[in-house]
């Protein structure tokens, strides 16, 4: 018993020796606290961040916008940067958490394409909080050897022919953005008969869909385990390269364009170098690596150019032409009462 | 040893820990339990227990938990009389074999059956190997996305902690007892009903313990290999806290589920006559 | 033929807790992305696995924490145990209780008890933080695996070592240690295998900078789990394997040779 125990240990211990040592020291420049979307970064970018500029990144992974929430806001961690969706950069400036980004350090904001800003304003009504990092559009994808009609309609997720094939988000505003929009409403709406016309085919559609999933949508599809998928077009590209049967498409009725945007923190305390850093994320040669190694759309226009395949440079899923689509809309956070229903409404789907 | 004040000195450091790091944080539990967003007392949040949205996701964890519990305890006696019965040198090794595919990450495991059970996944895979020969005709596996995928991932992750207390007792059991029995005439049903049965109780009650109560509270599992198709209670809960972020309703079903659980524990305690179990 | 049966069944039992793990060491060896989806044989992922500089440090935290939380776990654990023994009935059956609380609560409910107690005192959250919770919950598996044993004891040995001069703690460790030890080791590989497999208490009390292994798998869910992951899964699984059978060997040889002599 002791000769395992003493193994046991003998083995962690030379598996700390590997990598315990490391230089957790302050860079020559000081240090930033970045605090992001698990996996969506290139690991190399922040490398050449921390030589050119000598400043050290700690670098910390949230897996959704709720969860990270609660640690930056009860100042749980000392983060100087966070990567927040669209709405939930509403909630944190109506919560005053974020801080006024000095824009005269970030000179490489030229390359953020100007109707990128302008979305931004949905939430950000004056551009001073944010710089947007990555976007794109939820839509349908499907696979083109099990769908025998042209697919344009969220309506084919209610399509009975397809029964057990559909894979739902499995989040409450994505959900309820689907069957809103199906309804011809804003998926921003706090209207109570809309939301509950919204709830009752929601609870209808229950019986058709195989699984509600978030991100194993991806690899169901890969699989050939689903007919029709709810997905954000950044999987699209994905998803496709390994299966090339899949097809992503916006539907009609419209859907929902989303930000995830770089801010700093109100209690920062890192600010100089938080812009650095975002700073740097916003140069060209740097947001092409991001694009490449995420494959989420790039609000960069000028990586864009850089992208050498012509296929992706122009792809209609990886860079829409907005003005195309109809009622195209941004979350917006609807405080904690408009929440509430929606959990609510969204608590009795998922309980029929 | 017997010395009174040497006793409480050696209690000390884990009783101060244990008011620390987990009376007061129990506290701020019920705290936000009774009080609202405006920090007044109420007990709104835990009657919400009989909304009867909550109730079902209530009845149908109870419901998954007690079937996998009861299955594990099938699974795992007969197994552990085998183990028990072999060569005691080897009793740490077996404890390892049981123990190591815990120390495989939960997420990657329960991935890993996603896998195995779809559709298109590695059981299915073999069956149609088969029914490409000629002569078999199986019918393919479509649990994946259902309560019993859930059932199984439940019985898959929680079976060790059944198996391990069960040998455990059952090695404590003295041979001599059980020759005993059986020179005086009883049979090897006998045996087992009336001797080894009512000796492994302490071994069983903590099985059941270890098992049914990660069982009603979990919800990984039922996202995972329930498609999200059937809530259980731990996934309320979760929801309140991660999505919903809604805390007061969050801990107030925590209470309930807390009470619940400790009314179950004493319902078993009646059977476990020592009152501390025996893990391992 | 009912040994034949037995084997039968244990083997099954054995296959099925051990199928993910074996669909783990194909994947590792995946040259695509996805679960899903055969890429073709790449031996890469345990190259590019010791040069991910995120997962190593991850490995080296997950590790850290759970020998110094499942140690220090032991010892307070071990400690307090033996003292229950020695309490009256009405104190023991409280301490007990409160014993069971952590392992009775929702994980997520713990986790952020937790987080609020460490930020309402002002703690930063970090590798502090996040050892004081693996210890918290890793404390009732030691003590409920080392009570049943001191309940087994025999008190007459060791008033006998007493009486015969030895001193106290001498007695102790000579003659009640080595009763209570099968029982502090599965507290302890407890303790060990719950800390490592851990997530959402520590994903609450984790500070800015530190990941577990745990930690980066679950946050990794928009871009997928990165197939490192998996290497470094099979790699841990061979290398406890390869352990416990020489383990195991050097048992049998030493066995052989007690036998030996004996006979000589």
């Amino acid at each position: 018993m002791k000769k395992i125990v003493a193994l046991l240990l003998a083995v962690s211990m030379t598996a700390l020796c590997f990598t315990a040592c490391q230089d957790s020291s302050a860079g020559a420049n000081g240090v930033v606290y970045v605090y992001n979307w698990g996996e969506y970064i290139d690991p190399a970018t922040i490398d050449m961040f921390e030589e050119e500029t000598g400043i050290k990144v700690v670098y910390d992974e949230y897996e959704t916008n709720e969860i990270m929430y609660p640690k930056v806001s009860t100042g749980a961690a000392n983060y100087d940067i966070v990567c927040p969706s669209d709405y939930m950069i509403q909630k944190m400036l109506e919560n005053d958490l974020l801080a006024e980004i000095n824009f005269d350090n970030i000179p490489n904001l030229k390359n953020i394409g100007s109707q990128y800003m302008e979305m931004s304003k949905e939430f950000d009504p004056e551009n001073k909080y944010s710089v947007p990092y990555c976007w794109g559009t939820v839509g349908i994808l499907y696979n083109k050897t099990m769908v025998d009609e042209p697919i344009d309609s969220w309506s084919v997720l209610w399509d009975e022919k397809y029964e057990n094939n559909i894979l739902m988000q499995d989040s409450v505003r994505d959900a309820f953005m689907v069957a809103l929009k199906l309804n011809g409403h804003s998926m921003n709406t706090l209207d109570e008969t809309e939301l509950a016309a919204a709830r009752d085919i929601l609870i209808e559609q229950k019986p058709l869909v195989q699984a509600y999933v978030v991100d194993q949508v991806r690899d169901k599809m890969i699989g050939d385990e689903a007919a029709i998928g709810v997905i954000y077009s950044g999987e699209a590209i994905y998803t496709q390269r390994e299966n090339s049967n899949l097809e992503y498409v916006i539907p009609k009725e419209g859907t929902n364009v989303w930000i995830d945007s770089w801010c700093i923190l109100k209690d920062a305390q890192n600010k100089e170098n938080a812009e650095k850093f975002i700073d740097f994320m916003c140069r060209p040669d740097i947001a092409l690596m991001n694009f490449d190694y995420i494959t989420y759309s790039t609000p960069n226009d000028a990586a864009r150019e850089l992208i050498e395949d012509e296929d992706i440079r122009n792809s209609e899923i990886a860079f829409p032409r907005l003005s195309d689509y109809n009622n195209l809309e941004t979350f917006k956070y609807l405080g904690e009462d408009g929440d509430a229903i929606y959990n609510d409404y969204w608590k009795e789907v998922k309980s029929e | 040893m017997k010395n009174k004040s040497f006793t409480a000195l050696m209690a000390s450091p884990y009783l101060i820990w244990a008011i620390a790091f987990i009376i007061i944080p129990l506290f701020m539990v019920f705290y936000y339990g009774l009080t609202n967003n405006d920090g007044t007392f109420t007990l709104e949040n835990v009657l919400a227990i009989t909304d009867p949205r909550h109730l079902k996701a209530l009845g149908i964890a109870m419901l998954l938990s007690v079937i996998s519990t009861i299955i594990c305890i099938l699974l795992a006696y007969p197994l552990a009389m085998i183990l028990a019965s072999k060569n005691g040198s080897k009793d740490k090794i077996i404890i390892m074999i049981f123990i190591l595919p815990m120390w495989m990450n939960f997420l990657l495991r329960i991935l890993a059956w996603q896998t195995i059970l779809e559709k298109n996944g590695v059981i299915n895979t073999f069956i149609e190997m088969f029914n490409a020969l000629p002569l078999f005709d199986l019918p393919l596996l479509n649990i994946i996305n259902t309560p019993y995928a859930i059932i199984l991932g439940m019985v898959y992750n929680f079976l060790p902690f059944m198996i391990l207390p069960l040998y455990n007792s059952l090695n404590k059991i003295d041979p001599n007892v059980v020759n005993a029995a059986k020179d005086l005439g009883a049979n090897n049903f006998q045996t087992f009903i009336r001797i080894i049965l009512p000796l492994t109780l302490p071994g069983i009650i903590s099985g059941i313990t270890m098992v049914f109560v990660p069982a009603l509270t979990t919800f990984a599992i039922s996202a995972m290999l329930g498609g999200s198709k059937i809530s259980l209670i731990g996934n309320i809960i979760e929801q309140e806290f991660s999505t919903a972020s809604n805390w007061h309703l969050g801990s107030g079903l925590s209470v309930v589920l807390m009470i619940f659980i400790i009314i179950s524990m004493i319902f078993s305690a009646i059977f476990d006559k020592d009152g501390e179990g025996n893990m391992l | 033929m009912t040994k034949v049966l037995k084997n039968i069944y244990m083997a099954l039992i054995i296959l099925f807790l051990y199928a993910p793990i074996l669909i783990m060491i194909v994947l590792s060896f995946n040259a695509g992305r996805s679960r899903a989806k055969w890429g073709g044989f790449t031996f890469n992922r345990y190259i590019t696995l010791f040069s991910n500089e995120d997962i190593m440090s991850a490995l080296s935290n997950t590790l850290l924490i759970a020998v110094l939380s499942s140690l220090i776990a032991t010892l307070i654990g071990t400690v307090a145990a033996l003292a229950m023994s020695k309490m009256r009935s009405i104190f023991r059956t409280t301490l007990m209780g409160i014993t069971n609380i952590p392992m009775l609560n929702a994980e997520i409910v713990t986790g952020i008890s937790l987080m609020l107690l460490f930020v309402t005192l002002g703690v930063r959250l970090g590798f502090g933080t996040m050892l004081i919770a693996h210890i918290t919950f890793n404390i009732p598996y030691v003590i409920l695996s080392v009570m049943p044993r001191i309940r087994q004891l025999n008190s007459s040995t060791y008033e006998a070592a007493l009486d015969l001069g030895a001193p106290p703690l001498k007695a102790f460790m000579k003659v009640v240690m080595p009763d209570l030890a099968p029982g502090i080791f599965s507290g302890l590989l407890m303790a060990f295998t719950m800390s490592i497999d851990d997530f959402i208490i520590t994903y609450f009390t984790q500070g800015a900078g530190i990941h577990t292994l745990s930690t980066k798998i679950y946050a990794s869910v928009r871009k997928g789990i990165q197939p490192e992951m998996y290497s470094l899964s099979t790699l841990i699984f061979v290398v406890v394997l390869l352990l416990l059978l020489s383990i195991n060997l050097i048992d049998v040889i030493s066995n052989k040779k007690a036998d030996k002599k004996r006979k000589d």
